[in-house]
């Protein structure tokens, strides 16, 4: 188990590999990475509450573990002002089996979109900028958990 | 007492933390937000629509109903944004 919140990139594939080296007991590892859409976003600053941030997504990381036979795991968040096609976020799940993988995967993002304290504030082409609302959307998927 | 702003909020309030010692009749987020909502324009524009608002109490989710005492952390924020 860990989380990592940074404002350096990180290398998907290098986090991958080092979560499963060595282990003969994971069957499955199922990841998410999320990037920032270009278009109308020049750049996109994450502001974090230090100290709440990292229990937070230590919270969620445990309970991953409580609903799922995990034998790994990992998240890792960017803050600062990134640039389109830059990674934002990591989450890896590891198991024996390939639904335990797949769904703690899911189930790490949807409760990192609504409970662990980050805020984007985009910035558009003409340089305005403006902090990105909540989606609705985000509550209904935390909420299929139960 | 330790307040916190961030985002939108912290814009508004035009800090981004400040200690506080409101009286003794403070006793819950909704009470501080009152206090904390008079001490500048800022601060109002901050707390103006608190179904916008989210806060924590000493790092972890709390409400407006929730107890506050001296020496707690207590931090004001829009929905979280992240991933």
């Amino acid at each position: 188990m860990a989380v990592r919140v940074q404002s350096e990139a990180f290398d998907a594939a290098a986090e991958m590999a080092a979560l499963t080296a060595g282990r003969e007991d994971i069957g499955a590892v199922a990841s998410f990475t999320g990037l920032v859409r270009g278009g109308a976003i020049r750049a996109m600053t994450l502001e974090h509450y230090p100290g709440m941030t990292e229990r937070a997504l230590a919270a969620i990381e445990a309970e991953a573990h409580r609903r799922w036979p995990l034998k790994a795991s990992l998240i890792v968040h960017r803050v600062g002002r990134l640039l389109p096609g830059e990674p934002i976020v990591l989450v890896a799940a590891a198991s024996e089996g390939r639904h335990a993988a797949f769904e703690a995967a899911a189930f790490l993002m949807d409760y990192l979109k609504t409970d662990a304290p980050f805020w984007k504030c985009e910035e558009r082409a003409d340089g305005t900028s403006d902090w990105v609302d909540a989606r609705e959307a985000d509550g209904t998927a935390k909420a299929r958990w139960g | 007492m330790r307040v916190l702003y961030f985002a939108w909020v912290r814009e508004r309030a035009g800090r981004a933390a400040e200690d506080v010692a409101p009286s003794a009749g403070v006793t819950t987020v909704s009470d501080l937000a009152d206090f904390l909502a008079q001490l500048s324009p800022g601060h109002a524009a901050a707390f103006a629509d608190r179904t916008r608002l989210r806060v924590a109490v000493n790092q972890e989710q709390a409400g407006f109903d929730s107890p506050v005492a001296a020496n707690d952390e207590v931090a004001f924020f829009p929905p979280m944004t992240g991933g």
